[in-house]
């Protein structure tokens, strides 16, 4: 009973009484200011930070710039096939070098005096650079900055701005498993399939953590959802939503579970036809020949919401998507969106895995904007946290089994948010 | 509020002007929430589509991740949605402003026209006001019974919705 056993803590923040069966959270860690400005220091510049995925950058001299817990950073891959982080800024006097989203490039050069940096991140040229002294750069301290942090597991790119911090595959920990099981789908790997969804939400960030875990919510919120899925011929399989809740360590949390939709990888319905059911089983005979017919199912029919310690989902439904999002302010987070897919789909199956996204997914789909609107709703009800000050997260507390409609993925992340709060911090 | 043209396939061509009082009428449907009606003016396999802001006028929701790409069904479906009280995000009603300028006929194939127009909608919920910005483009299919819409792509001439946060509404 792992719940009893690590609960019985409490903080400013988070009441953990696994004894009582009850979990709290302060409804303050959504609101103050002071809050944030710890979070930045102690969760964002601590914890590996999802950057990008490889496919952004295939070819040499590929670049995407990218906003990330505050700062601006250009990710690219360089002429020697290295992919690199660096801090968007001259080291001259500070505007940024890129001013482009995404592109190819060879070098970048800032407008403001014209000094030039390779894709390698080196400054290669300034005008007049006869009057600057002759060992001018000698150290390297006038090249792009790097991040301090660079690491790849699996095609996905994380930062981290702490030199000390641990290795990513250490920090991911449990939660690689899951990774792995979406990974697996493609044969020749995943891939960020073009258009970005990049939105807001007027709410605390935290609130998309539970949210995007959270099977509670799903008949209520989603009722909507649930009428079109009942009105669309052929779109469901006999299947329920049944499976459970798992924390991984570290924060990292999931639920994982049958469900009634299509899925491209892989589980067909009827709406999909002859030809869909037959790249189904196509899919399915290959994952089987790969790695074995128990994984291959669970790979192809089970699905899985996954929360990377702090701020990065990959759910993998009735479509793949990444979702990464930032503080702006303690009432507002920036959130960016990328559908992911096997390279070597076909294009029907490809067309079939877009349309699904957009039923369910996404700030213009048939769910999404009611999750919005709820944490939104959420944030505007903390005005009254003076008179109902904590929020109640204790559903399914100490059950053998969690299902994926309790609470348990919610509280694995809280406990983390939490541990990290409260650590005093050294003196650099 | 006007009626909807009827001109047949014998009838003059279809001028600008008659557009405008067409596109018109789209708004005002949208703005008074009679999304049956608006529904109504499309084609049995139409289709409307909201790119991501990043996609070109290349993108097809089968290659690129769009915010909205409904067939005729999902229109349907939506619209559907929209006028239940569980659609969360647009309960209680916003009120909206959809606007249209800058008509043009692109082209006509037969009875088939290309028209563009710009286009600003404001829709206002819990005292917040956003601002969709963009430009349509429009497969409209003259027949017998008037104009009907195959196509409307509303494309939004932004970096990003981060202003907008959602796309709840129709555009």
């Amino acid at each position: 009973m792992i719940e009893k056993e690590s609960g019985n803590s409490r903080s400013a923040y988070v009441i953990d009484d696994g004894v009582g069966g009850l979990f709290k959270v302060a409804r303050h860690s959504f609101v103050d200011e002071a809050v944030l400005e710890d979070e930045r220091r102690k969760v964002f510049d601590r914890c590996w930070l999802y950057f990008g995925h490889e496919s952004e950058v295939a070819k040499p001299g590929d670049f995407v710039s990218r906003a990330i817990a505050g700062r601006n950073l250009i990710f690219n891959r360089d002429r020697n096939g290295k992919i690199n982080a660096f801090y968007n800024t001259c080291t001259h006097r500070g505007a940024f070098v890129c001013r482009e989203s995404k592109g190819n490039a060879r070098n970048f050069q800032c407008f403001y005096h014209g000094w030039v940096y390779s894709d390698e991140g080196k400054l290669i040229d300034q005008p007049g650079k006869s009057s600057y002294c002759a060992n001018f750069n000698d150290d390297g301290a006038s090249n792009l900055a790097r991040v301090e942090r660079l690491q790849n597991y699996r095609g996905l790119c994380f930062i981290n701005f702490d030199r000390n911090a641990v290795d990513l595959e250490t920090y991911l920990g449990g939660v690689k498993e899951y990774i792995d099981l979406v990974m697996d789908q493609a044969e020749t790997g995943m891939e960020i399939i073009g258009g970005a969804q990049a939105y807001a939400i007027d709410a605390n960030w935290k609130l998309l953590c539970e949210n995007s875990i959270d099977g509670y919510h799903g008949g209520v919120t989603h009722a909507t959802y649930m009428d079109y899925l009942a009105n669309t011929v052929g779109s469901m399989s006999a299947t329920s939503v049944s499976g459970g809740g798992r924390q991984l360590g570290g924060g990292h949390a999931v639920i994982e579970y049958s469900a009634p939709w299509g899925r491209p990888v892989a589980r067909s319905v009827p709406a999909w036809g002859e030809q869909g059911k037959k790249d189904i089983d196509a899919i399915m005979a290959r994952l089987i020949q790969k790695h074995g017919e128990e994984r291959a199912r669970r790979i192809g029919h089970m699905n899985r919401n996954i929360l990377i310690f702090p701020n990065l989902v990959l759910n993998d439904i009735m479509a793949v998507t990444l979702r990464s999002f930032y503080p702006i302010a303690p009432d507002k987070m920036h959130v960016n969106a990328w559908a992911l897919g096997p390279k070597e789909e076909t294009t029907d199956m490809r067309e079939r895995r877009l349309f699904n996204f957009l039923e369910f997914l996404g700030p213009g789909g048939f769910a999404t904007p009611d999750d919005m609107e709820a944490l939104e709703m959420c944030q505007r009800g903390y005005q009254n946290l003076r008179a109902v000050a904590w929020n109640d997260i204790s559903k399914g507390m100490n059950r053998e089994a969690p299902s994926t409609t309790d609470e348990l993925q919610m509280r694995a992340f809280w406990r983390q948010w939490n541990a990290l709060m409260i650590t005093k911090e050294a003196a650099e | 509020m006007s009626q909807v043209l009827t001109k047949g396939v014998n009838a003059p061509a279809m001028t600008r002007h008659d557009f405008e009082d067409f596109l018109y009428f789209e708004a005002a449907l949208l703005d008074e929430w009679r999304l049956d009606e608006w529904l109504a003016l499309f084609t049995g396999d139409a289709k409307y589509m909201v790119p991501a802001t990043d996609c070109t006028d290349a993108s097809t929701p089968a290659d690129s991740l769009f915010y909205i790409a409904d067939d005729r069904f999902r229109m349907g479906e939506r619209v559907k949605r929209l006028n239940k009280k569980t659609a969360h995000a647009e309960w209680p009603r916003s009120k909206t402003r959809h606007t249209v300028h800058n008509v043009r006929i692109r082209s006509v194939e037969g009875n088939v026209y290309q028209v563009a127009c710009n286009f600003v909608t404001y829709r206002t919920k819990n005292d917040v006001t956003n601002t969709y910005i963009g430009h349509n483009e429009y497969k409209i299919v003259v027949g017998g019974d008037g104009p009907k819409i195959a196509e409307k792509r509303s494309v939004l001439d932004l970096d990003s919705i981060r202003a907008l946060g959602k796309i709840s509404i129709i555009i």
